[in-house]
């Protein structure tokens, strides 16, 4: 059931990409974003797909899995294919016709840019576990607190949060289990039946978080937990030579596309 | 009436994952009307797996669950249906409590099977009775109540639907022992009352001595130990070897008995000891 949610999910591996430094893996991504948003021939196109399956295969994920997490955006890439199908001006496919050869070159690779992007990211959160993300997030974003930011307090947020999210699904599971057993119904009836549904999930659901809170916050003070300031950590990061050449690998990807761009392939 | 079957029952969490599981196998059993069952097993031992099955919570991913011969998967109704005749309580079913009021949360149940609403106000009386709730809480809210009064209008929640089947995942899990108490004799009472079958899921050896009639003793996904508690407890070195142990009493007139007391009988609920010690020592009721 909502166990399946799978975004976000971090499984545990121990291949190449697994091992790279995690800011690494976030310079990278930022890197792929910007090639991705790059692209105009179907070079280029082709280039960025077969670099991510190569990825995945080296990171061992299953294509099944990606599915699996694309499936929520399943709507947004059908209408965005959909429009660009059919508002896109040239030459018509047959005489008549409203969609034109232009407008398929671009669904398809309109499909393809959201596809590819989503894997991207998930290929990140798959292969780095929430804690490694966050750290190395908070090492990429020290410079700002220079100027005043509490990037210590946001990326701790952002942690907890990500800490949070398996246990409030198996939670809501939890509870979604008990009401059914009593009998609730949350798959038939109307729009708002189906509101109402959802109010003996949401309530327990809501007690129990800001209970999980408070024990969290006191939990922390009694370890005398008192801000960012001087403290240390029990993993510190290091860059080697591996991160080295993907980082390399990486621009020179980046570099390459957008050469490739000017080129119009 | 309703006699539960169950049929080479196994189920894998997590099919496909890095993260799959599989929690309970070859699972066999037969659960007739009335009986008075107490599931013990080690933790992560697959017992709370087990009885998500009985009501269609949990679909085996291979085996079935057949009440009065019908498999209860068989359709999306059935699925649907056999929650009104199997009720279950589940772990902590404190933090499934939402309404305003007791009343309300009491009413959940009966209202989802579409009952009328005096019939509905009679059965919330009726197992608030059970419960042991008073009817001064009925209009309080149920957040502002203790751990142990929670608990019991969960557990009242469940049997306002008249189950005929009742199972509870350790009803009594965190509270003291009074609570404790109240909560099995609760139980008892509706059992004495309706016939119902009662199913409950725990690690107290002390609680399944007094209160179960047969135990099924789970280990690592399968069925262990099945009988009465007699036969369950005359197996000591067993149990401990999967992370269990034997009734107080037992331990107790098995160390007597060791130092040279000699007592008579099975021996495995206190009253049993106490009458054993009381014949030992030559009391002339014996």
């Amino acid at each position: 059931m909502l166990k399946d949610v799978t975004l976000g999910q971090y499984f545990p591996g121990d291949t190449v990409v697994h091992r790279l430094d995690p800011r690494t893996k976030l310079i990278l991504v930022v890197l792929y974003i910007i090639a991705l948003f790059n692209t105009r021939g179907w070079v280029s196109n082709g280039l960025i797909l077969v670099l991510t399956l190569v990825c995945m295969r080296v990171a061992n994920i299953r294509l099944k899995n990606i599915f699996k997490g694309l499936k929520p955006m399943l709507f947004i890439i059908v209408l965005t294919a959909l429009l660009n199908l059919f508002y896109t001006r040239g030459t018509p496919i047959r005489e008549g016709w409203i969609i034109t050869w232009e407008g398929m070159d671009r669904a398809v690779k309109m499909i393809l840019r959201i596809t590819l992007l989503i894997t991207g990211t998930f290929l990140l959160t798959y292969t780095t576990s929430p804690m490694a993300l966050t750290d190395g997030l908070e090492h990429l974003l020290n410079p700002l607190k220079k100027l005043k930011v509490p990037v210590h307090a946001l990326t701790l947020m952002m942690s907890m949060a990500l800490r949070f999210i398996p246990t409030l699904i198996e939670e809501t599971d939890k509870i979604m289990s008990a009401q059914r057993a009593r009998g609730a119904d949350f798959e038939t009836g109307n729009l708002i039946q189906r509101a109402k549904a959802l109010l003996p999930i949401l309530v327990p659901l809501f007690v129990s978080a800001f209970r999980r809170a408070d024990e969290l916050a006191v939990a922390m003070e009694s370890r005398c937990y008192h801000g960012g300031e001087g403290r240390t950590r029990m993993n510190e990061l290091h860059y080697t030579g591996i991160d080295y050449i993907a980082l390399l690998l990486g621009a020179a990807l980046t570099a390459g596309i957008i050469v490739m761009k000017h080129f119009g392939v | 009436m309703a006699e539960i079957t169950v049929r080479n029952l196994l189920h894998t969490y997590s099919v496909g994952t890095p993260f799959e599981k599989t929690a309970i196998r070859d699972i066999d059993l037969k659960i007739g009307q009335g009986e008075n069952i107490f599931l013990l097993g080690h933790t992560g031992s697959g017992k709370s797996t087990f009885v998500q099955h009985l009501n269609a919570l949990l679909q085996p991913t291979a085996g079935e669950v057949l009440v009065d011969g019908e498999d209860i998967n068989r359709s999306k109704i059935s699925r649907r249906d056999i929650k009104h005749r199997i009720g279950l309580v589940f772990q902590y079913p404190e933090y499934q409590l939402f309404e305003e009021t007791v009343q309300a949360d009491i009413a959940f149940g009966p209202r989802n099977m579409k009952l009328p609403e005096t019939e509905v106000q009679e059965r919330v009386l009726e197992a608030a009775g059970f419960t042991g709730i008073g009817e001064e809480l009925l209009s309080r809210s149920p957040l502002e109540l203790s751990g142990g009064q929670k608990r019991r209008i969960a557990i009242a929640g469940v049997i306002a639907m008249h189950p005929e089947v009742l199972i509870l995942d350790e009803p009594t899990a965190g509270l003291d022992p009074s609570g404790s108490r109240q909560i099995m004799e609760n139980i008892r009472s509706y059992r004495e009352k309706t016939g119902a079958t009662i199913i409950v899921v725990s690690h107290d050896m002390d609680s399944a001595a007094e209160y179960g009639d047969r135990l099924i003793v789970f280990e690592r996904g399968s069925v262990s130990m099945d009988g009465s508690p007699e036969e369950v407890f005359s197996h000591p070195r067993e149990l401990t070897s999967i992370g269990l142990n034997v009734p107080k009493a037992a331990a107790l007139a098995s160390a007597l008995r060791d130092s040279g007391l000699r007592l008579n009988g099975p021996i495995y609920t206190h009253e049993q000891l106490l009458s054993a010690i009381r014949c030992a020592g030559g009391e002339p009721a014996c």
